[in-house]
């Protein structure tokens, strides 16, 4: 446990130093809520679907989630190249330790990011229906962060470069992001668009934070709960795999 | 302590290690040397579980190293040739770290913290984040967090690598106290001849990853008949710079010259 501890408060150090890592990761929300908030609100409005800010706020809040936790794998790499790496691998500590102490580290900084954007949004008009159920939702975040911080460090110990890396965002984490049902409701969509939603991880978060803080759910929070559990253990079990074989 | 078994290595199709065999006893102070590219490095990173060997076997403590990581991992320690603190926390946080991750008993890590950080004077610099250090600075503090716990295998991959000669010398005092009183098996490598001949018991000599030769300084200048162990050395593994085809001929002019010098 003190491993796990000493690892997880490394993150939290070296996230409180860099200030314009903070600043960064909360910025790319905040463009989405104010330029598709308010550039969408009206059309969607007319379109008879009501506040559009209110349903954005829960997908940007999973976003600022997801992509804080990715940026956790790229943080494996640069330990690579300035060596750090070498110190943890050779520790006489199982490798499930030193993956979770870290993806832990990178998940409480995710979440924090979260919070700052739903604290952003409260200043922009977005109200949660109802206080007491909102706090679920740090459960939510929580859950992606570690499943995601996991599925980074898998892809942070087998990736050799930033470059890899970024083509994996690129080509898995945002079209699983903007093909969830983050940015638009999913009732009117073309099938096919909904089938990828519904076998989509990123889909049930973002369902089940609204159902935390807008209370409603499309796929309702029991088979909500059952794809985050499902997809936690898998990228936890992925993340640790990939991390035994990991060379520095 | 350390047995190194025909041990292997090839990148693609370089071969960097070729079918190495030592034996390195309990208590012994153990040197590698070796030009650039020699395959040191190489063989150190096997031994430590950091890279898989092409073939042959490893044992350290009576572990089988390949098979048997997590005991084998617990029974060394090692400063690396290559940073790898980290540069975003202190060197006190570093230390804390590497102590927690090494299971120091918790009432000992403080001291051993300070002891070592003023050993290497860093001491009155702990709370610095250590990407302000110099490159001496941060070559001290990789030393101290080595030095922290007390494993049964201790390796120092040029340890004294970028150091003023003061620092040089308080450190080889401070590991052969160390390793006479903990019982300590330490490998190094250097390629500062005097100090492998001032602090081993033995000395394995590696060229192109081949094994050369293996014994004390003494059996060394014996064998090539040299006087100093840095003509022994160059006797052994010629004059010419690395990564040059070793032209026979100079080979056997330096050989022959250094029989003269006798
Ligand atoms: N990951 C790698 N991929 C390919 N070649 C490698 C790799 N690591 C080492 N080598 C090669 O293996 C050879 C031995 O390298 P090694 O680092 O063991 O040398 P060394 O004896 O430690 O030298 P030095 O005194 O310069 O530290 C070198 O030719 C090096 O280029
Ligand atoms: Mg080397």
């Amino acid at each position: 446990m003190r491993v796990i501890y000493i690892l997880w408060l490394r993150q939290i150090k070296r996230y409180f130093r860099s200030k314009s890592r903070i600043v960064g990761a909360v910025g790319q929300p905040l463009l989405f809520l104010l330029a598709l908030g308010y550039g969408l609100g009206s059309v969607y409005k007319e379109a008879g679907q009501g506040n559009y800010l209110q349903f954005l706020v829960p997908g940007i809040m999973a976003q600022t989630v997801l992509f804080s936790s990715m940026f956790y794998g790229a943080m494996i790499i640069f330990d690579r190249q300035f060596g750090f790496l070498k110190e943890t691998m050779v520790a006489p500590v199982g490798r499930l330790k030193i993956m979770l102490g870290g993806a832990l580290g990178g998940a409480t900084t995710s979440v924090m990011q979260g919070i700052i954007v739903f604290l952003i949004s409260l200043l922009l008009g977005f109200r949660p229906y109802n206080w007491p159920m909102a706090l679920f939702s740090l459960i939510f975040m929580s859950v992606l962060a570690l499943a995601i911080t996991s599925f980074s460090s898998g892809i942070g110990s087998f990736v050799q470069d930033m470059q890899g890396f970024q083509a994996i965002n690129q080509f898995l984490v945002f079209p699983l992001y903007f093909l969830s049902g983050a940015l638009y409701p999913l009732n009117h969509v073309p099938t096919w668009l909904r089938i990828i939603a519904e076998v989509n991880p990123i889909s049930y978060t973002v369902d089940a934070m609204r159902w935390s803080m807008i209370g409603t759910s499309r796929f309702g929070i029991v088979h909500d709960c059952i794809a985050l559990g499902i997809t936690l253990v898998v990228l936890i079990v992925f993340g640790v795999m990939r991390f035994r074989h990991i060379e520095p | 302590m350390i047995k190194v078994e025909h041990l292997t290595k090839k990148f693609g199709d370089f071969i960097a290690v070729n079918d190495i065999s030592f034996n390195v006893q309990a208590g012994e102070m153990f040197a590698l040397l070796g030009p650039n590219g020699a395959g040191k490095s190489t063989t150190i990173k096997m031994l430590t579980t950091l890279l898989k060997p092409t073939s042959g076997s490893l044992t350290l403590n009576g572990f089988d190293v390949v098979k048997q990581q997590d005991q084998t991992r617990k029974s060394f320690g090692i400063v690396f040739q290559d940073p790898s603190v980290d540069t975003d926390l202190t060197a006190y946080e570093n230390m804390q770290l590497h102590a927690v991750m090494y299971g120091v008993p918790k009432s000992e890590i403080d001291t051993r913290i300070e002891e070592l950080l003023k050993l290497v004077e860093l001491w009155d610099r702990r709370d610095s984040l250590v990407k302000t250090y110099s490159g001496g600075m941060k070559r001290r503090l990789e030393i101290a967090r080595g030095l922290l716990h007390h494993p049964k295998v201790l390796f120092l991959d040029e340890p004294t690598l970028g150091l003023d000669a003061q620092t040089r010398n308080l450190l080889w005092n401070y590991v052969g106290n160390l390793a006479h009183e903990k019982e300590m098996t330490i490998l190094f490598t250097t390629h500062y001849l005097e100090e492998a001949e001032a602090n081993s018991n033995q000395i394995a000599i590696i060229d192109h990853g081949k094994l050369l030769t293996i014994g004390t300084a003494q059996d060394l200048m014996k064998q090539t008949k040299t006087k100093s162990l840095e003509e022994a050395y160059l006797s052994l593994t010629g004059k010419e710079l690395r990564d040059e085809k070793a032209d026979p001929h100079e080979v056997w002019r330096q050989r022959q010259r250094a029989r003269n010098m006798r």
